[in-house]
């Protein structure tokens, strides 16, 4: 029997790793120095293990130390790339394609920027998420300084074509961001063949702590100039003040080494339990699963059970802990009262509102699954027997 | 080179080891508290409730409402949050464009002021006298009808002299201006209560109180209109987006708690400390400035700079000395080690340039011993007489 409740939603955030946690601890006693202190040996540890993790960091995706700046978190991460590459070459343009589809940071960021006299174009995506290279092509326009397109999506798993992107934005020179927070340690990733500018990421994604993320800044081919969004004593080559979180870095940077070495037999084995999750729910009937499954995040699953509110669902299976989408939902949806994403592939309120994220991860067992599939299934039936009875009532 | 085992550490108000509570804390929560404080499930509510918990400890350390206080990721972006966010709120709803800073800021404050001036803001500089203090009536001087902040932090970071907060504050009040004032080095070593200081906005940090790096948090009154400066997600009630660092904010609250009961003590030791350590200074060594002098001084800094026409010395050699005989001290603040350009504080005070280049600040902390302060003390003395010019020797 396992433990309970069961965690099944790696996309919020992941557990630390025991390793990575090792890993953190010095850092908080006997190493604790700041690592701007460069006049003394406290210091000199402390920016010597930034060096360390940072040189990690950037050979996962294959990018240079100086071009990887530490940041809070992904949040911070996408505000600096967005707001701070369009303020930085405003002179070239004003316009900026994002897609229906990004997350909460990097979509009210692109806002902030409408209301500061940018324009934005917010691409559709297809039924299964993906975005259009066509459509994306025909909405540039000779003012448009940036794209910015999610690796993949947080919430059905879409991976969307980022070399096709990549490529193309760097022949007609305009700066490609995108999103890689589900995808840095799931995915390969290389800033230098998928011709990516700006990159974004966290640590708790991938088993380190919160509070740490980080942003690649292409340094040549081309320079990429972006405006700091926190100012101060110029930290992180000027681009980021504030005194560096070693440990949280040091954490990031173990993380980061353990997912690159253990990529692909982890997701061989999660794609294997997802599969399996997916086979189970699918046979209770009444259920889809949301997004591409060709080219999909290997532990994610969204699953629409017909006729059946996802907020009850959860409520009544509160011993297996899902979600019904982004733990990051912004206030200002307008008129949409369900996930942005899941209506851009084409779900309506209903089908919306009975969707279900599960997120797969390095903790998950095979027990776990398939006690989380017949918990689903338990509940699912019996919510629908309800309704069914209501209805029935009804009619008489 | 790189082992400090045995190193004395006197650059606390750099930063500090974390106390053992804190990081045990810290430990526990990073293993069994890992839930997405925003997500609806078990795991998230278990982080939830540890925010809050966590949020209403520092509220009430510094005497606010726990709706008040927002979690950042430190001190830095605090400040940032408190001069951008305040400075574009205004301009969108009022149309105040005039902001005043002390010259005497951290950069954290100066460097936004300066980004802010190249959006079209104008901003006033109050200047500081020789022991580094600002006179609220130089303030008045400055205020306009399109001041729409003003910031003064409650102590600096270089000399340790803590300003009169509370008169500025009736200064700010009696316009109506808000007051942001940057408590980051004086939480934990004298009473910060917002009501008290009469503050709207203060900006805090955990690793200088003996907490983790990479939290803090900004305290906004309420009612004071504010816009954010990361957009996204709804954390924070709109104010912060971004993933709560639950784990690192438990340890926060913790080292605020734990500062708080050693702060009586750590006061006086530093006090002990710092006067022990002017004494071994001022007797053995010639041409020496204190710039630490003022009588409203936090005891826990020393700033001590070189009469340059008796020394043939820079603070950047005299530091390597330093280091390399054991002991880990600085120039003045961190943030600018490392660069060459002189301290803007002790420009400010009126010193000159060759003076301010022979600076080390010494800082006391928890763990420091009356023996480390003497060996430090003596150390310095002995490197000093060194770089004397033949004509004084």
């Amino acid at each position: 029997m396992q433990n309970l409740p069961v965690y099944m939603d790696y996309h919020a955030t992941t557990p630390v790793d025991a390793r990575v946690l090792d890993a953190m601890m010095p850092f908080f006693s006997e190493h604790f120095g700041n690592a701007a202190s460069l006049q003394h040996r406290f210091g000199w540890i402390a920016k010597e293990s930034v060096d360390i993790a940072r040189k990690k960091i950037a050979d996962a995706i294959n990018a240079q130390p100086k071009e990887i700046i530490f940041t809070s978190g992904a949040t911070e991460s996408n505000n600096c790339a967005v707001k701070g590459a369009a303020e930085a070459n405003r002179s070239k343009g004003n316009h900026i394609i994002t897609t229906q589809i990004e997350h909460s940071c990097v979509m009210e960021s692109c806002r902030r920027l409408e209301r500061n006299g940018f324009s934005v174009t917010y691409l559709p995506v297809d039924a299964f998420g993906n975005v259009s290279v066509d459509k994306l092509a025909n909405a540039i326009t000779d003012k448009t300084i940036l794209v910015s397109v999610m690796t993949a999506n947080n919430e059905i798993g879409t991976i969307q074509p980022v070399s096709t992107i990549g490529k193309m934005c760097a022949a007609r020179g305009i700066l490609f961001h995108t999103d890689a927070t589900q995808a840095v340690g799931r995915l390969p990733i290389d800033v230098e063949t998928m011709n990516i500018h700006l990159l974004s990421f966290s640590s708790h994604k991938m088993y380190g702590p919160k509070g740490i993320g980080a942003l690649y800044i292409r340094s040549k081919n081309p320079r990429v100039a972006v405006t700091a969004q926190i100012d101060g004593a110029g930290h992180e080559y000027g681009m980021r003040s504030g005194t560096l979180n070693v440990a949280g870095i040091a954490g990031f940077g173990k993380a980061v080494q353990i997912a690159m070495e253990e990529m692909d037999v982890e997701n061989e084995r999660i794609f294997r339990l997802r599969n399996r999750l997916q086979e189970q729910l699918l046979k209770i009937g009444g259920a889809t699963v949301n997004g591409n499954c060709a080219e999909r995040l290997p532990n994610n699953l969204s699953v629409t059970f017909n006729g059946v509110n996802a907020d009850q669902l959860m409520t009544e299976m509160n011993d297996v802990a899902v979600s019904a989408g982004s733990a990051c939902t912004s206030e200002e949806t307008g008129d949409i009262q369900y996930s942005r994403v899941l209506h851009a592939i084409g779900l309506d309120e209903n089908a919306g509102k009975s969707t279900i994220r599960f997120g797969l991860g390095r903790f998950t067992t095979e027990e776990e699954v398939d006690y989380a599939a017949n918990r689903i299934q338990s509940v699912v039936v019996q919510r629908r027997e309800q309704t069914e009875v209501v209805y029935n009532e009804h009619q008489i | 080179m790189n082992n400090s085992k045995h190193h004395i550490y006197l650059d606390y108000s750099a930063t500090t080891p974390l106390d053992d509570e804190v990081s045990e804390v810290i430990r526990m929560h990073l293993r069994d508290t890992f839930g997405n404080a925003s997500s609806i499930h078990s795991f998230g509510r278990t982080a939830k409730a540890l925010l809050e918990e966590n949020r209403e400890i520092i509220a009430r350390s510094i005497g606010a409402e726990t709706s008040e206080v927002f979690f950042t990721s430190g001190g830095t972006e605090s400040d940032n949050h408190a001069l951008i966010g305040r400075a574009l709120a205004q301009r969108r709803t009022s149309g105040k464009d005039h902001i005043i800073v002390s010259a005497i800021e951290h950069h954290a404050v100066l460097d936004c002021a300066e980004y802010l001036r190249t959006l079209g803001f104008r901003i006033s500089t109050i200047p500081v006298d020789q022991n580094g203090y600002v006179h609220p009536d130089e303030i008045e001087k400055l205020i306009t009808d399109s001041t729409c902040l003003i910031s003064v932090m409650h102590a600096n970071n270089e000399t340790g002299a803590i300003q009169p907060v509370k008169e500025i504050s009736a200064v700010t009040k009696k316009y109506g201006i808000p007051f942001h004032s940057d408590t980051v080095q004086t939480i934990g070593k004298i009473p910060v209560d917002v009501n008290d200081l009469g503050v709207d906005l203060l900006a805090v940090s955990a690793h200088k109180v003996y907490g983790p790096k990479g939290i803090g948090a900004i305290y906004i009154r309420k009612g004071t209109d504010l816009d954010p400066i990361l957009h996204g997600g709804a954390q924070e009630r709109n104010t912060r987006p971004g993933t709560e660092n639950v784990p690192l904010i438990a340890g926060f609250a913790k080292a605020v708690e734990r500062a708080e009961q050693n702060r009586d003590t750590l006061f006086t030791s530093a006090l002990q400390f710092r006067t022990e350590l002017l004494g071994i200074i001022t007797s053995s060594c010639k041409g020496v400035i204190n710039n630490s002098s003022g009588t409203q001084s936090l005891p826990h800094i020393l700033s001590i700079s070189l009469d340059p026409s008796f020394y043939e010395i820079e603070s950047e050699t005299l530091l390597f000395n330093m280091d390399l005989r054991g002991v880990a001290v600085s120039s003045g603040s961190a943030c600018t080690s490392g660069s060459v350009q002189p301290s803007h504080v002790l420009m400010a005070m009126g010193r000159d340039i060759k003076t301010t280049q022979t600076t080390v600040r010494f800082s006391f902390g928890k763990f420091t011993t009356i023996e480390e302060v003497k060996s430090a003390g003596n150390t310095y003395c002995s490197i000093v007489q060194s770089f004397l010019k033949p004509s004084i020797v």
